[in-house]
């Protein structure tokens, strides 16, 4: 019963989007915003296909194809560690190792209290500040090992 | 009045009246007239230099050289050297980048003296989040000029004529682009704003968006007039949140003063605006598959032709601008394809928008006349490389662009003096190196961005990109053999020559130019040996790998 | 001629405002807000530059934001204009801010003397 009434309200919330050119890609944005887990689960693709009308493998398709959407749970902050070109050679790996140690995950993996999700990203744009990170919608530059423990404890 | 060869401007400033300006200036002057420079050179009391951990200071003109924490017996010394011979005083001198200090305008100069802005005219000067400081510096000025006395073909024409070319990359004439897009058949056209900013290293459009989002919206709405698009989309990667929340606001205001909407400034033209956001994909940046990410779909480039001006958004007529190129539009209205053919060189006209990045001294925005060389880039405004080391190499136009030696610094940053040396202008993505890094290492991570980003559509690039990454992989543990050397040059040509878009076709240019350009190097991890120490060889390296 | 005129005449529109404005601050504060400075830390800076003014009292100092300067690598960055002199700060934390504010209303307190 509680499944059903969830799935109600998200037909209701991707509905605006089906007459809308393109809107599928926003209707997995906001299906995504609203997952408690920052994802996409199979019931949640299902329901996108069948609402849009389109193949089901379509949507896993788009969905798997974006950076930014997830299949898999995660944690409840999400911390995306840029290892392109300009942060590598301002030490991006060592930020990244750092982290590796103080969360006790690897790239992909969510901590055991599913606070933070650790992620390595392509390019953040914002070079002129790297190493930088984001966590959730937050850039983070400049980083070093001292300034990353303050960083964290923003986040509960 | 009365004209001076150089002028001296000493800080009188409260901080640096404490620290002993006056008698470094009494000095000064004495020692003027001393040497009867009295009529060449002026003495010139100013406000605080904002240096002020480093009074009591002062700043030699035309130079814009700064001096600080003088003595009188040091102020001696720089006007027999500096201004009697002209020989700078490199002990005394500051450089305006102090952990902690305070820069002023002035100290500025060596940063800003080089840059010519056209793009950047009001970042950093006004509120983004304010029509009101847009319009007051001038703003729509260009639009409005367009409306009134511009018919959209002598817009093209002005276009044209200016020797615009695409900022995102390719440099393709902007003009030549509208004018196919004016005169295709379609019932609705599109003008869309590229702002897919995702070239590793690249970061100006998130800052022109985010410093300046009106100068945007007025650029495209000059080019919808000229192609007849009454509709237009700015795609903003989904990163860049501040930058996506500033054009919405920006957009907001527009339409609440007319600018955007029926009837823009009383006039007959119709155009309005929205943003699209991405949701994290590097090849969205490719026009088709940013036309197909916008409508909904996974990005994945199309074949070409038809090119979006004749079928592009919807199957419509469609322009795709970068948001730096779209930036410059409005100064050309305003000042003339004249004025901007006077900036940069014959073949590539006006400015370019570089982002210093990697190991130099200032990293940050920079605006300069194209056809400047990569050394005045560097050493000039970028300050140099921090920490005493040395120069390495340089790579122009981001990961998907050529490394360059220190042999090249004198090569002038254009389109075409780039593409000759096996590199590209690109997005203007300038990361530089210092020699604590190695060229196989760092073609390495370059590739790893590629494995990631490829698309998976053309078989080329998706089965070329691991495999190169792998080869490289091999050389860096120290198992590679000519041969693997052999193919990975195989393979980069198959994929520059097969691959449907241009991340395929440009991923192995940094492979290539490294293998060109620094050879040496790449043959010693053959024989076993990282010169700069970073590669992890044999046994270790299989650990690391496992 | 009607878009330009629409125009200068929405121009005068707003630069009135802005004449108001200035008289009553003669001093500004702007903090470089781009995506690079709010990495850095511009946010924090811009929060301790309000709260020093407000426990300060310091009348008389608008303070508002701009984008990058393009200097991403001394963000962030502080732009204080008071009288003709302009003074930009790099490398600005929460506490440096503070101290600029409370430089600036000694500099206040010595010119109404």
């Amino acid at each position: 019963m509680a499944e059903r009434q969830a799935n109600s309200s998200q037909r209701q919330m991707i509905l605006p989007f089906v007459d809308q050119p393109g809107g599928l890609l926003k209707a997995l944005h906001a299906l995504q915003n609203a997952s408690p887990a920052h994802f996409l689960a199979p019931s949640d693709l299902k329901l996108v296909a069948e609402v849009f009308g389109v193949p089901e493998a379509k949507v896993w398709g788009t969905a798997t194809f974006y950076s930014l959407y997830s299949t898999s749970p995660r944690g409840r902050h999400i911390i995306r560690v840029c290892e392109s070109a300009p942060c590598y050679v301002v030490g991006a790996m060592d930020i990244l190792k750092v982290l590796e140690e103080t969360l006790d995950v690897k790239p992909g993996e969510t901590t055991g209290d599913g606070r933070f999700t650790l992620e390595v990203a392509s390019c953040l744009g914002v070079c002129g500040v790297a190493p930088a990170l984001m966590v959730d919608l937050d850039v983070h530059g400049n980083l070093t090992r001292d300034r990353l423990n303050a960083i964290l404890a923003e986040y509960a | 009045m009365k004209y001076y060869r150089a002028h001296v401007l000493i800080c009188s400033g409260s901080n640096c009246a404490i620290k002993g300006c006056r008698s470094v200036k009494q000095a000064c002057e004495q020692e003027i007239i001393r040497h009867g420079l009295q009529g060449e050179v002026q003495v010139v009391d100013t406000g605080c230099l904002g240096l002020c951990d480093q009074g009591p200071a002062l700043v030699v003109y035309p130079e814009g050289v700064m001096y600080g924490r003088l003595t009188p017996s040091d102020v001696l010394e720089i006007v027999s050297e500096h201004l009697l011979k002209g020989r700078l005083v490199h002990r005394l001198m500051q450089q305006p980048t102090g952990p902690a200090g305070e820069v002023s305008p002035l100290s500025m100069t060596p940063f800003f003296q080089k840059q010519k802005r056209v793009v950047l005219k009001n970042c950093g000067l006004i509120d983004p989040e304010r029509i009101e400081d847009y319009v007051r510096a001038g703003g729509y000025t260009a639009l409005a000029t367009a409306l009134d006395v511009m018919t959209p073909e002598r817009v093209i024409a002005e276009i044209k004529q200016s020797g615009l070319r695409g900022r995102g990359g390719a440099g393709f004439p902007t003009g030549r682009k509208w004018e196919y897009t004016r005169v295709a058949a379609g019932q609705q056209k599109y003008i869309i704003g590229n702002a897919d900013e995702g070239e590793p290293g690249t970061f100006k459009d998130r800052l022109i968006l985010e410093g300046d989002p009106h100068l945007i919206i007025e650029g495209m709405a000059i080019a919808g007039y000229a192609i007849g698009a009454t509709r237009g989309i700015v795609y903003i990667r989904g990163e860049y949140e501040l930058s996506i929340h500033r054009m919405e606001l920006a957009i907001r205001q527009a339409r609440e003063n007319g600018l955007l909407g029926e009837g823009i400034l009383g006039s007959a033209f119709s155009f309005d605006l929205e943003v699209c956001a991405g949701a994290g994909a590097y090849v969205c940046g490719e026009e088709t598959a940013l036309i197909e990410s916008i409508e909904g779909n996974r990005g994945e480039p199309r074949f070409k032709p038809p090119y979006p001006a004749e079928k592009g958004l919807w199957g419509q007529p469609t322009s795709v601008n970068n948001v730096e190129t779209l930036a410059n539009v409005p100064s050309i209205i305003e000042q003339g394809a004249l004025w901007y053919r006077s900036l940069g060189t014959p073949n590539s006209p006006g400015t370019k928008v570089f982002t210093l990045t990697g190991n130099i001294v200032n990293s940050g925005l920079i605006e300069v006349p194209m056809g400047i060389t990569l050394r005045e880039v560097i050493y000039e405004i970028g300050g140099g490389i921090p920490d005493g080391k040395k120069f390495k190499m340089a790579q122009t136009g981001g990961t998907s662009g050529g490394c360059l030696a220190a042999a090249h610094l004198d090569i002038p940053m254009d389109y075409d003096s780039l593409q000759s040396h096996g590199s590209s202008l690109g997005s203007g993505a300038l990361l530089i190196m210092d020699d604590t890094h190695c060229i196989v290492d760092l073609t390495r991570c370059f590739l790893k961005f590629f494995v990631h980003e490829s698309c998976g559509q053309c078989t080329p690039c998706r089965e070329g990109t691991p495999a190169l990454y792998h080869l490289l992989g091999k050389v860096s543990a120290g198992a590679g053999g000519h041969a693997d050397i052999q193919l990975i040059n195989r393979l980069s040509r198959t994929m520059q020559s097969s691959s449907l878009c241009a991340l395929g076709q440009t991923a192995p240019v940094p492979v290539l130019s490294a293998l060109q350009h620094f050879w040496p190097e790449v043959e010693a991890h053959l024989n076993g040996r990282c010169p700069a120490n970073k590669c992890v060889m044999g046994k270790a390296a299989g650990k690391i790998a496992n | 001629m009607k878009s330009l005129q629409e125009l200068k005449a929405m121009r005068e529109r707003m630069g009135e405002s802005k004449g108001i404005r200035t008289r009553a601050s003669p001093t500004k504060i702007t903090v470089a807000m781009g995506t690079c400075g709010i990495a850095a830390g511009a946010r924090s800076v811009l929060l301790a530059i309000m709260g020093e003014l407000a426990e300060t009292g310091l009348r008389d100092t608008a303070v508002t934001q701009t984008g990058c300067l393009g200097m991403c690598e001394r963000e962030p960055l502080v732009e204080v204009v008071h009288q003709d002199h302009t003074t930009l700060y790099a490398y600005v934390n929460a506490e440096r801010a503070r101290q600029i504010v409370r430089d600036l209303l000694s500099t206040a307190e010595k010119e109404e003397k």
